[in-house]
This record gives structure tokens, sequence and C-alpha cells, in this order.
């Protein structure tokens, strides 16, 4: 019996007789193997993204002259930037809708968060060139705020507010999700509370009390770890940051995904009352797979503030969450891949329609989400499924 | 000696033989505890009673859903329960595996495991295996990994991201998948089976779980007459090595489960309303008259 690969990657049969035979119920296909995480095909794309990300955009921006053809702008390696921190979000809630069920339309939070967290920083960094020459930042002498609040304490030290960029939204994620998960709070339930959460959270940081600017938020940025911000450099070094990052969570989730966990969270999501009479406890799960996406939101909002160069509580707004779910729904749910495309092409459309048709922008966005709707319920990634492929 | 005391040694020494001789014939009453130890979180068979419920009451919104219902069930033991709809069938699954909390009264798992103490994922864990009236499979994972996900091992979350399956649990997926003809339907996703298909493949999943106690809510419902046949066939196969609770409406089901010698028993309003023979149960007035209306 010679081993050969099947179609769909599944690994050679076990020979007769072997300890992987199954007692002569050779027609059982072999399970595929679950350290496999990712295929051939699957490791040439992440090598050509690699490629691009750390390569393409460094060359095609810095060192192609500006008079070529091939020279990409400032104003698109930004864009490019920013929509790479999207599609970290758009993967974050394809772990959580697509894979467990859960929809969240409150993750505009834990990314305003990384972002304010890193925001802290970036002020800070700021000095004494602000426009009252002051140590404290303009609305704090604004304010006429004497010294930093309790919360800025490790605001001067990048590692702190880097670990913080993590542990702040991943402890409220952790805390929220265990009375919501424990309460057995599901589907529109859930997402609705998500979104009174995210709102409760922009009311809070509106206010100048809260210490983050009010509505004006943290602007006006300039440097970071020393080095000025605003340079073609820094710009592009960011966004390869933000490749990279996207790069690497995508692998981390397609290994949960490959898991056992990964099946788990699958099937809580198709059947969770059969999970739990089989022996599983639910709550746990969900707890490690939303922590873990809040995480992965705040890390994008603090790729996304030095770029963009604001963050103000809009960010938090309902609607942000809302549209990194249509990211997600557009670019189709629970394959990982699906929801980066969605991120690049409706983000990509946005600022294409804006440019283009100022006016009518929001009735394009509009046609566009409703054709999805109608004609592609898996998503973009569904036309590139072979139809009679049933997974 | 006097032969009056020889005598009377034989004697002794002869009930004494025939004691132990009884004693080893049968199996699971009080004498099998002797000497045993206990563990905490196994439940104690020792005593021959598999699931014991004690005067349970649920109600909802003052509509009596069980009414003081007691009920054994003995280790080994195939019992099919009966009843009309609403007589709380579903009601006393829901409280034997964790889903409802009984108003008052008391279910014990063995000897020694109080089940109103327990969660849904505990009681699943200590051996209580459950069958939706619906068949609940992961629909859009394989058979083979609806199998899997149910193969008993470590729960916990950390544990399920490092998992490997071993050759021995390979082995048992393949088993199962043999005894619930769904081999050649292994990687097939579950979503795509027929309505009986996925009944067999959720009581595939429930043998997975290794359960010492299994509740079986309609099983055959939706099934053709072959399957049905089957079905009963692989229940009896479980008979002695689990305990089974089968609720079913299908009269030919059940008579082929009882095999005319086992206990039946008929719910009604929520407590027991007859318990015997299919056959006597059959031929009692009250059943006749719970059954056909006044």
């Amino acid at each position: 019996m010679t081993p050969t690969q099947s179609a769909f990657g599944a690994p050679p049969m076990a020979p007769k007789g072997s300890p992987r035979d199954l007692g002569g119920v050779a027609s059982v296909p072999a399970k595929p193997d679950p350290r496999r995480v990712l295929r051939v095909a699957h490791w040439a794309g992440v090598g050509t993204a690699l490629l691009a990300v750390a390569v393409g955009l460094p060359v095609f921006n810095l060192v192609v002259p500006e008079t070529s053809a091939l020279h990409l702008s400032g104003f698109y390696v930004s864009l490019i930037g920013k929509i790479l921190c999207y599609a970290i979000c758009a993967l974050a809630i394809d772990l959580i809708w697509g894979y467990a069920g859960i929809l969240s339309l409150g993750h505009g939070l834990f990314f305003a968060l990384g972002g304010y967290t890193m925001g802290m920083y970036l002020m800070r960094q700021i000095g004494r060139e602000g426009q009252y020459r002051a140590d404290l930042p303009d609305f704090m002498v604004f304010l006429n705020w004497k010294e930093f609040p309790w919360h800025w304490a490790l605001s001067d030290s990048f590692i702190a507010q880097a670990l913080l960029v993590v542990l702040v939204p991943g402890l409220l994620a952790f805390i929220f999700g265990f009375f919501a998960f424990r309460s057995r709070i599901k589907g529109v339930y859930f997402s609705i509370i998500t979104q009174a959460l995210t709102f409760a959270a922009m009311l809070l940081f509106f206010r100048n009390e809260t210490g983050f600017g009010g509505n004006n938020g943290f602007t006006d940025f300039k440097r970071i770890l020393g080095i000025p911000i605003a340079t073609p450099q820094m710009r592009v070094a960011l966004a390869v940051l933000s490749g990279l990052v996207l790069i690497a969570f995508f692998v981390m989730s397609r290994a949960i995904v490959a898991s056992k966990f990964g099946r788990v969270l699958q099937a809580i999501r198709d059947a969770e009352t059969r999970v739990m009479f089989s022996g599983y406890d639910p709550v746990a799960y969900k707890l490690v797979i939303w922590t873990l996406s809040a995480a992965m939101c705040a890390v994008a909002g603090a790729l996304y503030v030095p770029q963009v160069g604001i963050i103000n509580p809009s960010e938090m707004s309902p609607a942000a969450g809302i549209e990194m779910a249509i990211w997600a729904a557009v670019g189709g749910r629970a394959t990982l891949i699906g929801p980066i495309i969605g991120a690049f092409f409706v983000n990509g459309a946005k600022s294409f329609f804006t440019a283009a048709f100022p006016e009518f922008w929001l009735y394009f966005l509009g046609a566009l989400f409703i054709a999805v709707t109608l004609f592609l319920p898996h998503g973009i990634i569904g036309l590139f499924r072979r139809k009679g492929v049933e997974r | 000696m006097t032969p009056e005391l020889m005598e009377e040694g034989t004697r002794r020494r002869e009930a004494y033989a025939r004691r132990q001789a009884e004693i080893a014939a049968r199996s699971g009453d009080r004498n099998a505890a002797y000497g045993r130890v206990l563990r905490a979180g196994t439940p104690d068979f020792a005593h021959g009673v598999a699931l014991y419920l004690d005067d349970i009451t649920v109600s909802f919104d003052g509509f009596k859903a069980l009414n003081a219902l007691s009920l054994a069930i003995n280790v080994g033991e195939l019992r099919c329960i009966i009843g009309p709809n609403g007589a709380g069938k579903t009601t006393m699954m829901d409280c034997i595996t964790g889903k409802t909390r009984p108003d008052s009264g008391t279910i014990s798992f063995g000897s020694n495991i109080d089940l109103l103490r327990l969660a849904e994922p505990e009681i699943a864990q200590i051996g209580v295996g459950r069958k939706f009236q619906k068949p609940t499979v992961y629909e859009r994972l394989t058979v083979f990994e609806n199998l899997e996900l149910a193969l008993a091992a470590d729960r916990r979350a950390r544990a399920a991201l490092l998992s490997r399956l071993t050759g021995e649990q390979l082995d048992r997926i393949g088993a199962t998948l043999e005894r619930i003809h769904l081999k050649a339907e292994a990687q097939r996703t579950a979503g795509l089976l027929s309505h009986g298909q996925k009944q067999w493949l959720e009581i595939g999943m429930l043998l997975m779980q290794d359960p010492k106690l299994l509740l079986l809510d309609e099983p055959v419902a939706g099934m053709t007459d072959e399957e049905t046949e089957r079905t009963a066939a692989l229940f009896l196969s479980l008979e002695g090595q689990h305990s089974l609770v089968v609720v079913e409406h299908d009269m030919k089901f059940v008579d082929q489960l009882t095999q005319g010698r086992k206990k039946v028993t008929v719910l009604h309003e929520g407590s027991v309303l007859a318990e015997g023979l299919l056959a006597d149960v059959q031929a009692n007035d009250k059943v006749v008259e719970v059954y056909l209306g006044r």
C-alpha cells in the first residue's frame, strides 16, 4: 500500500496491521494531522504576505524614486498600515463570531483602549513641546491640573504601556466575559450588552475628569521611543510592523482553530447544550477565546494610533464595533482569511468612494452590503470555494 | 468431641459454604460493598442501584411537571419509561442531568453522589450521558470530529489546545463508527446525514463518553423500521455494561427492548402511575384510561 496524498490534504492512510489500522475498519479515513497548522499552499501564502509587507512596502515607498510609476506614495502606505490594523480586528472578530458564535458589537472598545494606552505614552513623549511648554499634556494644563492622575503613573515607560495595551483590555474582557458567559447570556442579548458597554465607555471617556483628554482625545504626537513620528521612514516602519503582527496573529489563529480547542469552539457554536452534556464547560472555552480576541483588537488599536496620529472617544462609538463585524461578514466568516480580505475590500472601497464620489459614498457602501448579503451568503471567500466541496 | 458437636460443625460448615456460594452467584447487593474503598467523585454502585430519584417535585408557575416522583434504576438495567405527552419524562431527564433544579427531593447517582450539587458538565463527566429528543450533533464538523470531541478525555481548555489522538483512541473511534454503522460517512459533515443517521451519531457520541448511565429521550423518533430494529439490538448489547433509561412512545420498540421480561415504568402527571411488565401495564385499567382518555 503506497501512501498517497489525497486531494484535500488528508495524510495517507495507515497501512494494514499498523497501530493506526482501526481493527480491520480500513475504510475509516485517517484524521488530518492536527500538528500541521498550515498546508503547503498556506505557507506559500504566508510567505508571500511576509515578503509583500516586510520588503515590498519599504522598497516601493522608500527605494523606488517618486517619479517612477511603481512608486508607492506615503498616502497609500499609511492607508495600508491603517487597513492592516483593521484586518487584525476583523480576524479577532472572526475567532469569536465565526468559530465560537459569539457576536461582539463592542470590540471598538478594546481597540480604543489599546489605542488610548499607547496614546498616553505618546503624550508623554511630547515632553515640554506642547502649546503650554509644560510637563503635563496640554489638556491637563487647560484643566488646571497640577500633577498626573494615578492612572498615568506608568505612562512614561514604553514597556509598561506596551504591557498595559494587552493587560487592561484583556482584564476588562475577562471580567465582562466571565459574568456574561457564566450567566449564559447568548446571541443577540450578548451583542446588545457589548454595544451598551462600549457606549457607556464612550460617554465616560468624553468626560474631562476621566483624564483622557475628553472629546478631543490625544493628538499632536511628536515622537515614539525618542524617534520623530511624522517621517516617511517611521510611517513605513509602523505599517510593516502592523503587517507582521497581522501575519503572526493569523498563524496563531490557524493553530488554535486547527486544535481540538478550535473544534470545541465550533461545537459550542453549533450545539452548546450538547457540549455541556458531553462534559465540557463552555464558559472556560468562551472566556479564553473572548479574552484573546479582545487583546488582539487592543494590539491593533495600539498600532493604529501612532499611524493616524489621533485617538478620541469616537473610536468607541457603537458604529465602530458594528463596522468590524461587517468586515468579517463581507469577507466570509469562519475562514480566518476571509475577514482579512473583507477588511481590505470594505476599507479600500470606502477610501475609493470617499475620494471619487464624496457625496454618494455612503450609498455605494450601503449597496455593497446589500449585494454581499443577497448574493454572497458566505462572503467574498465563498466565491473562491469550489461548489460540491462540503467543507 | 461428641457426635452431636461434630454434626453441628458439619451443619455450620455446609451453611457457610452455601452462603458463600450464594454470595458468589449474585452481584450488586450489599455484600459486594464489603471491603470496598469509596473514592470521592466516583459513583459507588456496590448497592446495585445506579440512579435513585426520591420524591422529586418540579413546578413551573404552579404547574407541577413532576409530582413527588420516586424511581430507582439498577446497575446494568435497561428501563423503558412510557407515558402520555406532558407526563414529565423530559423534565425528569432535565433534573437528572442538571438542566433543571427540582423544588424538592433528592437524586443520587450510585449511593454516594448527590447529582443536585453538580453542574451539567460535571454530571456528564462522572458518567451520565444524555441523548436529546431532537438529534443534537455538531452540524458543521465531520462525523469523525463529532466522535473525537465526545471521547472521554481531559475536558479542560488548556488540554484541548495541545491534545493529540493516541492509537487506542483512534481504535475506539473506529470501533464506535462501526458499531453505529457510520464508518463510510466518517469524513462527511454531520449536518448532511439523514435524521436516523444523526440519531445514531448522537448515540455513538454517548458511547464515546463511556457513561455508566445512559438517558435516551425518544432515540428512534424518525427512524425507519430497519434502523429501529438495529437500535434495539444495539441497546440490548449495551445492557449489563451500562444502565439505560429509554423514554419512548413507540410500543413496538419498547416491546423489542423489554423482551417480555423487563420492567416498564408508566409516568403520568409527574409521578409513577404503574410499573411492571409491558403486557401487564398495557392491561392496567388506569394506564388504559390515561392513554385513551375517559
